[in-house]
């Protein structure tokens, strides 16, 4: 497929990974942050190609993962309620709540569906205005403008049966809680191209500034992830720490200002708790209150639910770098996709389910 | 509303969910888990496609399929050809010269009859192509509300060829996997007219019956292990079934495999990998290593097989799992899921 294949090419891979042996002097721990990188390095076997001394740790950047276990929650009591139409991505229909999940509110008779868009929401909400129709706004600053719109759209039609359950959360404020952890290893970040997409990469700046560490702002295939990883081992190289862009096709430094403003207008940033990780502050939006009627939380009271986590589950460690899946006791034993004990167990993107899928039979990989 | 307490794992399966009709492992649960232990005997529990058995002196292959497809007419086919199609299939992939079907329709009150008359004739066109008669039938209505329309169940009857023993445990270490054509047609041309995703190309379901590429195939050789069609799950699923039945490993070359152009787009798009996607008129097979030039040979002068292709091998290394070495040079594996895919958020 043109634009695509060229970025799948393994003698340009080879090439990158070649460069790259050339300029490594020592051992580097570098980490992707975002799921979709997660999913590529691990499909495409990338650990294969670089030299044992690059050490990739996966950060937080699932976003179906890291969906506090509350709004998971919250949503399915929603979801269950009898007049309600609750809309959703299909990828979090699998995700366990503290006791079910929505596919098993769909099967008890709840009227679950997916979507690929908020605005398919809020075209159901235009057909059946007799039924409160429920969209689940889930994942991170890539998705939010498009939920920002849906419910500025309904705002403007002035649809009363239309809401969100919004539980957006932020990469810049979750990376610095992780850099910022005395245990944290890691000496250079490929930051998340569909993310900057939207926020531009001069987000990134501080961070650069503030750790001193090398930043790349990455793409999704394998020869973008690769590029992206000569670029950090030539700055950690050079000394330098400054943010790049590898993903020069689809980032500017601004962003998209657009896109920026419709979020600006209904959102508002909010501390959030990340599932597997805990609360940090500054690291989500929530719905500003001239929406209010359009927050699903206000409008259904769900907002007092409140869960706690699996202890057994080592996601908070894992999703900060400082563990691999496979360090797990429980992983790919207790612990698969089909009953996921944790958070990055149960998206696709997730880095666990990411290892169960691609990786367990290389050699050190559990079986 | 009560305060949810500590998460647990969901561990019990209480309830049927969609996913337990993905083909995938929560299928394969059901089956271990309600119908084998209730129905066990020799005859099923070698859970091929099809069964085989001994009727006066005849050797028949005997199977059946329901279809529950939404939208009931699609670009490429409709409910009424996939349901005579998906049974021919099933018979022609065991090494059997289908005959007979039976079908059975479950219509829902107030479906339009001038619909019906169209799928109707559809499966007299398929059944008419394929070489079987529609020999019995039922009817059933349910209440308006009660059914998307129609179902169909059609079961099939065929006549085993001599000497032939097709099943998915016979796979043997260096043998070759054939693939008879691109991956995905049929999955996600349903998929798009369902979702009304608009892509740049009209993506058509693969719908065909198989019954005379498969007597190409076995004309030209007899060294011919397993036969499969990899129908819902996808081909993923199909080589997993076989390198668990065979208790062998399989490699697979993604250069090898066949997928158009608007289906990879389409399932870029939807965070979908096309080994997963279904199709309805492909077939996989398992040859012996000698043969299986000559098997791919008489493929491809068949229209059915044009695009055959070598796409894997068998072997001893990792039994019961799937590997592929991949267009980037590099290895993963290619697992059976646990569901359906699902469109991913980003």
């Amino acid at each position: 497929m043109k634009y695509i294949d060229e970025y799948r090419d393994g003698k340009l891979a080879e090439s990158i990974a070649q460069a790259i042996r050339g300029r490594l002097t020592q051992p580097r721990v570098l980490m992707e942050i975002c799921g979709g990188q997660t999913h590529t390095i691990m499909r495409y076997g990338l650990e294969d190609l670089l030299p044992p001394e690059i050490e990739l740790v996966h950060g937080p950047g699932c976003p179906v993962c890291v969906a506090p276990l509350e709004v998971i929650d919250q949503a399915l009591a929603i979801a269950a309620q009898p007049e309600v139409i609750f809309v959703s991505y299909g990828d979090m229909l699998r995700v366990p709540g503290s006791r079910t999940d929505l596919f098993r509110v769909k099967a008890a008779g709840g009227d679950v569906r997916i979507a690929y868009s908020p605005m398919d929401a809020v075209r159901l909400a235009r057909e059946n205005p007799s039924r409160p129709v429920v969209f689940f706004g889930i994942g991170f600053e890539t998705t939010a403008p498009a939920n920002a719109m849906a419910v500025w759209q309904a705002s403007r039609e002035g649809l009363r049966n239309f809401s969100m359950l919004a539980a957006h959360v932020l990469v810049p404020p979750a990376m610095r809680a992780i850099l910022a952890s005395p245990a944290c290893r890691v000496e250079g970040l490929i930051a998340p191209g569909h993310v900057c997409t939207v926020m531009g990469s001069r987000e990134y700046e501080d961070l650069a500034r503030d750790f001193h560490l090398p930043i790349v702002i990455g793409g999704f295939e394998p020869v973008d992830l690769l590029e992206a990883i000569r670029l950090l081992v030539d700055q950690l190289e050079d000394g330098r720490a400054q943010v790049e862009n590898q993903y020069v096709r689809a980032v500017t430094r601004t962003g998209n200002l657009a896109a920026q403003r419709i979020m600006e207008q209904v959102f508002e940033v909010c501390d959030q708790k990340w599932r597997g990780i805990g609360e940090i502050p500054a690291s989500g939006y929530r719905i500003r209150a001239e929406f209010a009627r359009y927050d699903a939380q206000r409008v259904f009271g769900t907002g007092q639910i409140t869960a706690d986590e699996p202890k057994e589950c080592i996601s908070a460690l894992v999703l900060q770098g400082l563990k691999k899946p496979s360090d797990c006791a429980v992983f790919g034993a207790r612990c698969t996709p089909e009953f996921p004990l944790g958070a990055p167990m149960v998206s696709s993107e997730g880095v666990c389910a990411a290892y169960y899928a691609y990786r367990r039979h290389a050699p050190g990989g559990p079986q | 509303m009560s305060l949810f307490v500590c998460p647990v794992p969901l561990a019990t399966r209480d309830t049927i969910l969609l996913g337990h009709g993905s083909g995938g492992k929560l299928s394969a649960e059901l089956l271990r888990d309600v119908f084998l232990p209730a129905f066990a005997n020799p005859v099923l529990d070698r859970l091929e496609d099809q069964a085989s058995i001994a009727v006066g002196g005849a050797r028949l292959a005997f199977t059946t399929d329901s279809f529950v497809v939404k939208p009931l007419f699609f670009r490429g086919g409709d409910i009424g050809s996939l349901a005579v199609h998906g049974t021919v299939n099933d018979l022609a992939v065991g090494g059997a010269r289908p005959l007979y079907l039976s079908a059975a329709f479950i219509l829902e009150e107030g479906f339009p009859v001038a619909s019906l008359r169209r799928i109707v004739e559809s499966m007299r066109a398929a059944a008419r192509q394929a070489g079987v008669d529609i020999v019995t039938g039922d009817t059933k209505v349910v209440e308006h509300g009660k059914g998307d329309g129609v179902y169909i169940n059609t079961t099939g009857i065929g006549l085993l060829r001599d000497g032939l023993q097709l099943s998915a445990a016979n796979a043997r270490a260096g043998d070759a996997v054939i693939l008879s054509g691109s991956l995905g047609d049929h999955g996600i041309a349903i998929l798009s007219e369902r979702e009304g995703l608009e892509l740049e190309t009209e993506v058509r379901s693969d719908s065909a019956a198989l019954n005379t590429l498969v007597d190409a195939m076995l004309d030209a050789s007899l060294q011919i292990r397993v036969m499969r069609d990899p129908t819902r799950g996808g081909l993923a699923s199909t080589l997993n079934e076989i390198a668990g039945q065979s208790r062998v490993g399989i490699e697979i070359d993604e250069r090898a495999i066949r997928v158009n152009e608007a289906v990879r787009g389409a399932c870029e798009l939807l965070g979908f990998d096309p080994l997963y996607v279904a199709n309805e008129g492909k077939l996989a097979a398992v040859v012996a290593r000698d043969e299986a030039e000559a098997v791919v040979d008489a493929m491809r002068r068949h229209p059915l097989g044009s695009d055959a292709a070598i796409v894997g091998w068998i072997t001893n290394a990792h039994p019961g799992l799937v590997t592929m070495r991949t267009a980037f040079g590099t290895t993963r594996i290619v697992d059976m899921l646990s569901g359906d895919q699902l469109p991913r958020i980003c």
